[in-house]
């Protein structure tokens, strides 16, 4: 079986397959465009999304037979008269999160300025889900660097059940939904945010989460990388305990939870915050196998000297099996691993920024 | 009837052929050209229907007063131009 890779970049889509052993670029979609987002599916079924500067949002999908066309973007209603005092656009800035909803033809779409949208017909018809948007708590959430009005950065689905859903979002914490998103509640305790006032550091809303990840096999077990340090939760997000042996920093964009092994996870550090490139010019990645009580600082192949690769929160990805990662950079750096992050090898290519890195699922 | 021109930038992502069209607004002049390419509204207008934020009309080469409704009238002989300006690097 042939091992896909897809790499968003600010300058185009990039597929790279595995022959023999190499992985090289085997296709190029979209050059020239900033790519936000992307989901490859079974049947070689692959969403990506587009951040046209100048126009807008886009989504397009390739189909089994392999030709691309363009899908309807997520789009916010009419906004009413009397949500004159909503501090937040109703209009879709970009398309940040794309995730299988766990039946066939389902996508949700996490977006900017903080709308959550879900496909059941593969892409070609979307709607906003109501509930969360209405949420007066929402006037609240607030934007971060890198965008200035709130997003949706991480979808999870309970793998047992469709119906059971978490989002991660910068900057308004967690949220949950046990029916499908027809209600939602704000779940997330034991997390704190440093540059908040000191009497709103604990409050669940303000938590900047960066990105949450969990295991497939036991999705109670959920992994975030915060602003302020990395937190690991054993009962779906609810309560949460920050990992204070992450080395050698604890900021970061990325996390990538073993989808078998519920003890092990991925991250890579950088500089907290305000200078963010990775401690001493080495990039690293940071694993733990215990659960987040020790980390490894694996370099094994990666750049140890002058590296200033910043890695963000969806560029990072491992795909079924538990060993074979893959992370881009900020400066274009992109590296694998065949065996769990102990070593790794560069493609030859020099890309542009990666924002976004996934493994299409093996082919059933 | 006015006539509407588009930006070549736009040419890379959907055809966008200049028309003429019927319509006394730039709101009408536009619908009339999204009535051809549904596709065409998303690139310039945003979900609440205003001129997308890097996207300008021009109007015998004036700017629109009205970006969030489009009520600026046209006439019969009016050349409305779509453009942007590309930025970065």
């Amino acid at each position: 079986m042939t091992e896909r890779l897809h790499i968003g970049t600010h300058k185009g889509l990039f597929e790279l397959a595995r022959h023999n052993g190499v992985w090289d670029i085997a296709d190029v979609q979209f050059l020239g465009d900033p790519v936000s987002a992307v989901l490859a599916v079974t049947d070689g079924i692959v969403y990506a999304a587009l951040d046209l500067g100048h126009f807008g949002a886009k989504l397009w999908r390739r189909n089994r037979t392999g030709n691309w066309r363009e899908l309807p973007v997520p789009a916010f209603p009419p906004k009413p008269e009397d949500a004159g005092d909503d501090p937040h656009p109703w209009s879709l800035g970009k398309i940040w999160a794309l995730e299988p909803g766990g039946v066939p033809g389902r996508v949700w779409a996490g977006t900017m300025p903080g709308g959550l949208f879900r496909t059941d017909d593969g892409g070609e018809s979307w709607s906003l889900n109501e509930a969360l948007w209405h949420l007066p708590e929402r006037r609240q959430w607030f934007g971060v660097a890198g965008g200035e009005q709130p997003g949706i950065n991480s979808v999870l689905i309970d793998p047992r059940n469709p119906s059971d859903i978490r989002i991660g979002v910068s900057c308004a914490g967690l949220w949950a939904s046990t029916d499908t998103g027809a209600t939602w509640q704000i779940i997330n305790h034991g997390m704190y945010n440093e540059y908040m006032p000191p009497e709103r550091r604990e409050d669940p809303i303000v938590q900047d989460i960066h990105l949450l990840s969990r295991c497939a096999a036991r999705p109670e077990i959920v992994w975030c990388q915060h602003h302020n340090g990395v937190f690991r939760s054993e009962n779906a997000g609810a309560n949460w305990h920050e990992l204070t042996a992450i080395r050698p920093s604890k900021f970061g964009f990325a996390v990538a939870a073993h989808p078998r092994d519920p003890d092990t996870a991925w991250f890579v550090p950088a500089i907290k915050d305000e200078r963010r490139v990775p401690v001493d010019g080495k990039v690293v990645v940071a694993r733990t196998r215990d659960g987040g009580r020790s980390f490894e600082v694996l370099k094994n192949g990666l750049p140890q000297r002058h590296a200033y690769d910043l890695v963000w929160r969806h560029a990072l990805a491992v795909n079924e099996t538990g060993e074979l990662l893959a992370f881009g950079s900020t400066s274009g750096g992109l590296w694998i691993s065949e065996n769990g992050g102990d070593s790794w090898t560069m493609p030859e290519a020099r890309l542009p920024p990666i924002a976004a890195v996934r493994f299409a699922p093996a082919l059933h | 009837m006015p006539t509407v021109l588009f930006t070549s930038a736009l040419q890379r992502f959907l055809p966008v052929p200049s028309a003429q069209v019927t319509g006394g607004t730039i709101a009408e002049a536009l619908a009339a050209v999204f009535g051809s390419e549904p596709r065409l509204r998303g690139y310039v207008l945003d979900d609440q229907g205003a001129l997308r934020r890097h996207v300008a009309i021009y109007v015998n080469g004036r700017p629109v007063s009205d970006r969030a409704r489009l009520t600026d009238a046209v006439a019969k002989d009016d050349e409305i131009y779509v453009f942007q300006a590309l930025s970065g690097g």
